[in-house]
C-alpha cells in the first residue's frame, strides 16, 4: 500500500495538531448545521469522515514484539461530488500512528465514476473492490487485503484495501461482466513481522522484530499488471458468477535464492460461485483454482504449489437479533509429494480444513451489537477468535472493543503461529 | 309437496350459498384493498422518509432516508430500494428487496464502507428495521395469504378485521387486529397481542393525505408497549408514477447509486 509517511519521533505533537484542528472541524460542524447543506447545494460536494482513537494492548509479553499492538488516532474525508455526467469521490484518512511512530497519510479512494454507454459504468483511479461469497474468506477475490489492520483490531474497514485500478462493468441483462485492469499490482498487506510475530521456517522459530520479512515490490508500472474479471448472473435467487484472475500471489509465496528475498510469483485463478436462499436462510458455495504459474508442477520448493480452494457456507436467523452463520473451506495442495520432500521440519499439510462461525447479536435498538467470529482449523489444530462489541452512544458517538485470541497446538501452523499476538483493543469515534 | 320441499331445499341453499358468498369474501375484498392502499399507491414511487426512534428512557436516534418502489403487479410482487443519508456512518448503505409471493424475498444490504453487497436472509422479516420498532415487515407489507382473516366489528368509519397467523411459530404475536378506513381502505391502526394474549405493538397513520389521487399516510407511529418506546415515520416529497426502470433494482444500482436518490 502507498503511504505517505512524515517519518517523525514527535508523531505525539503532530497527533497534537490533528487533534487541534479536528476539534475545530467539529466546533464549526457542531456550531453550523448548515454546512454541509450550503457544500451540497452550492457545490454538488457532500463531506462525512470521522475521527477516532484506538488503542490495543497485547495480553501476554512478546520478546520480538513492542507491547502496544495499535495506538493510533485517525481522520477520514470522504468526499462525493457530483458532476452532471460523473462523480468524484476521494476518501483518504491521516493517521497518527504511535506503534510505527510515524503520521501517515492513507488514500482509501480517489476514483471518478461514469457511464460512456447506457449499459457500462467505469470507475478510474484509486477504489476499494470485493468480491466473491464467503465471510471472512477469500477465493476469488484477489483484492488485496490488509491481514496486519485485522490483527490488531482496526476497523473491518481496513480489510479491504485499495488498488489503482480501471474497473468496467458491463450490464448485458442476460448477465453482468466485471473488468478490473490494474496497471501495477496491489499486495496484501502481510505479517512480516514489524507489528505481529509469526513463524519463520528458515529459523525455525517464531520472529518478529528481529527478522522482518524484506520482499522485493513489483512495481513496474505496465508490466507489473493485475486483470480480474467476473461474469455474474442472476437465475430467480440464485447468483452465480465465474472469475478469472491473472496477476501475481498477493502475498510473497516465492523467494530469489541469490538474495534471500520473498518475491510475488505468478499466479492465475479461475473459479466459480453460487449464492441462494435456502432452508430459511443464505446458501453459498465458491470454488477457486490457484495456478502457481512459475511452478506449474510443484517442483520448485521456493514457489508456493498451485491450489484447489473450496468453501460453502450456510448462514441463518437463530432467534430475533441473533444470526449465525458456519462456513467449511478447504485448501488442497497440488503435487504435495513433490512438496513434501523439500518442506523440511514442519511441512503443511496437503488438506487444509477450516471451519468458521459467526454469531451476531444485536440489543438495544440495534445500538449494541455483539459477534464472535471463529475460525478453527481440525487439520491444523488451531483457531482465531474474534469477539467483538460496538456501541452507538448517540448517533455521532461509536465506541468499539473486541480481542485477537489465537490458539495453537503447534508454534508454525496458520493461526498457531501468531499465539504471542493474543491482544484487546478499544477504540471511540466520532462520525461528522 | 316433495317438489316444493326440494325447491324450498334449493332455493334456501342457494341463498345460503349466496349469503356465505358475499360474507366471505367480504373481509378478503376488505383485506386486498387495504394491502392495495397501503402498498400498492400508483405504480411506483418516491418518498423521502425521517424515521426517529426513541428507546424508553427517551434518547432519540433519527434515520433518513430516500425509498423507491416499483410494482411489478398490483397485490403481487414489488421491489424497494432504500437509500440511507443519515446517519452520516451509514450514508450511502442500500437496502433492497425483491418482494414475492411465492417464496421467501431476496433482500441485501450494500454496505459502502466495506463495498460488500451482502444478501440477508428473507425469512427473519419480523426484525427492527434499522433499530426502529418498525420491522422489515411493517415497511415492504406483509402478505395477506400468511393470516385468517376475520372482520369482527364494522363501527361507522372503520372496518374492524381481526388477523390469526397460519403459523404462529414464524411470529412473535398470537394476533393483531387492523382498524380500516371505510372510505378508502388505509388500515389507520394494527394492534398486535403477544402470546399470552397482552397488546405488546401498536401502528397507527397519524397523518393521512391526498397525494395525486392517492390516500397516503404521511406521518406513522409504532409503539412498543412492552419495552415503552416508539417509532415515528415522517414522510416527504411524495411521489407516485415517476417511471422508475426496473434495472434500478439490480447490483449495479447499489454501488451506484441512481439520480432518483441523488437529489
Amino acid at each position: 500500500m502507498q503511504k505517505a509517511i512524515i517519518n517523525t519521533k514527535r508523531t505525539g505533537g503532530i497527533m497534537a495538531a490533528l487533534l487541534i484542528t479536528l476539534s475545530a472541524v467539529s466546533g464549526w460542524a457542531e456550531e453550523d448545521q448548515s454546512w454541509r447543506e450550503r457544500l451540497s447545494a452550492n457545490y454538488q460536494t457532500e463531506v462525512t469522515g470521522f475521527t477516532e482513537i484506538r488503542s490495543g494492548w497485547r495480553l501476554a509479553d512478546d520478546p520480538h514484539e513492542d507491547d502496544d499492538s495499535i495506538n493510533e488516532m485517525r481522520l477520514q474525508l470522504d468526499l462525493n461530488k457530483e458532476f452532471t455526467r460523473a462523480t468524484l469521490k476521494l476518501k483518504g484518512d491521516l493517521v497518527g500512528d504511535l506503534v510505527d511512530e510515524e503520521t501517515r497519510a492513507e488514500l482509501r479512494e480517489f476514483n471518478l465514476q461514469f457511464s460512456p454507454l447506457e449499459i457500462m459504468d467505469v470507475k478510474l483511479g484509486r477504489q476499494v473492490n470485493t468480491w466473491g461469497t464467503g465471510d471472512l474468506l477469500f477465493i476469488n477475490d484477489l483484492f488485496p487485503k490488509d491481514w496486519e489492520s485485522f490483527f490488531i483490531g482496526r476497523d473491518d474497514e481496513y480489510l479491504k484495501g485499495p488498488s489503482c485500478a480501471v474497473k468496467s462493468s458491463l450490464f448485458f441483462g442476460i448477465f453482468d461482466l466485471d473488468l478490473v485492469y490494474m496497471p501495477r499490482v496491489a499486495p496484501s498487506v502481510y505479517i512480516d513481522g514489524s507489528r505481529i510475530s509469526y513463524w519463520n521456517s528458515m529459523l525455525g522459530r517464531t520472529a518478529g522484530q528481529d527478522f522482518v520479512f524484506a520482499d522485493q515490490q513489483r512495481d513496474n508500472f505496465g508490466s507489473d499488471f493485475e486483470f480480474a474479471s467476473r461474469l455474474a448472473k442472476s437465475i430467480g435467487s440464485t447468483e452465480v458468477a465465474l472469475y478469472g484472475y491473472y496477476g501475481f500471489w498477493k502475498t510473497p509465496e516465492g523467494m530469489i535464492p541469490a538474495t534471500n528475498l520473498l518475491y510475488y510469483p505468478r499466479l492465475a485463478v479461475y473459479g466459480a460461485s453460487l449464492r441462494a436462499p435456502m432452508l430459511g436462510g443464505i446458501g453459498n458455495l465458491e470454488l477457486g483454482f490457484y495456478d502457481s504459474l512459475e511452478d506449474r508442477d510443484g517442483a520448485d520448493p521456493l514457489i508456493r504449489n498451485s491450489e484447489w480452494r473450496l468453501l460453502t457456507g450456510f448462514e441463518h436467523e437463530l432467534a430475533r437479533n441473533l444470526t449465525g452463520g458456519i462456513q467449511y473451506y478447504l485448501e488442497y495442495m497440488q503435487d504435495y509429494n513433490a512438496y513434501e520432500l523439500t518442506a523440511g521440519p514442519t511441512p503443511k499439510d496437503e488438506y487444509r480444513h477450516l471451519l468458521t462461525m459467526r454469531l451476531t447479536k444485536l440489543m438495544m435498538n440495534q445500538n449494541l451489537r455483539l459477534s464472535l467470529f471463529v475460525y478453527y482449523s481440525p487439520s491444523d489444530q488451531d483457531s482465531y477468535l474474534r469477539p467483538k462489541f460496538n456501541y452507538k452512544i448517540t448517533d455521532r458517538w461509536t465506541v468499539d472493543g473486541g480481542f485477537n485470541l489465537f490458539f495453537g497446538a503447534e508454534p508454525h501452523t496458520f493461526f498457531g503461529q501468531f499465539e504471542d499476538n493474543n491482544n484487546a483493543y478499544a477504540g471511540l469515534r466520532w462520525n461528522f | 309437496m316433495n317438489k316444493i320441499f326440494i325447491l324450498t331445499s334449493a332455493v334456501l341453499a342457494f341463498i345460503a350459498g349466496t349469503t356465505n358468498a358475499i360474507a366471505a369474501p367480504a373481509v378478503d375484498e376488505i383485506i386486498n384493498r387495504a394491502n392495495l392502499a397501503a402498498y400498492y399507491g400508483g405504480d411506483d414511487g418516491r418518498a423521502e422518509v425521517v424515521m426517529t426512534i426513541t428507546d424508553s428512557q427517551n434518547r432519540a436516534r433519527v434515520r433518513e432516508f430516500i425509498i423507491l418502489r416499483l410494482d411489478q403487479k398490483d397485490g403481487g410482487e414489488q421491489k424497494f430500494y432504500v437509500y440511507f443519508t443519515k446517519p452520516t456512518d451509514f450514508k450511502r448503505t442500500v437496502f433492497m428487496v425483491h418482494k414475492h409471493m411465492d417464496r421467501d424475498d431476496d433482500r441485501w444490504m450494500y454496505l459502502p464502507k466495506l463495498a460488500l453487497v451482502k444478501r440477508i436472509a428473507g425469512s427473519d422479516k419480523r426484525t427492527s428495521f434499522v433499530g426502529a420498532h418498525f420491522f422489515y415487515e411493517d415497511v415492504s407489507g406483509r402478505s395477506v395469504d400468511e393470516d385468517t382473516h376475520e372482520l369482527i366489528e364494522e363501527t361507522a368509519d372503520r372496518y374492524v378485521v381481526k388477523n390469526t397467523p397460519k403459523n404462529p411459530a414464524d411470529v412473535e404475536f398470537s394476533s393483531y387486529t387492523v382498524w380500516i378506513d371505510k372510505k378508502n381502505f388505509m388500515p389507520m391502526k394494527a394492534e398486535y397481542l403477544d402470546k399470552e394474549g397482552r397488546r405488546s405493538r401498536v401502528v397507527e397513520a397519524l397523518e393521512v393525505k391526498d397525494i395525486q389521487g392517492f390516500p397516503t399516510v404521511t406521518k406513522s407511529r409504532v409503539q412498543d408497549l412492552v419495552s415503552g418506546g416508539e417509532t415515528i415515520s415522517e414522510f416527504k416529497n411524495i411521489k407516485y408514477n415517476i417511471g422508475l426502470q426496473d434495472n434500478i433494482f439490480t447490483e449495479r444500482y447499489l454501488k451506484k447509486p441512481p439520480k432518483e436518490v441523488r437529489n
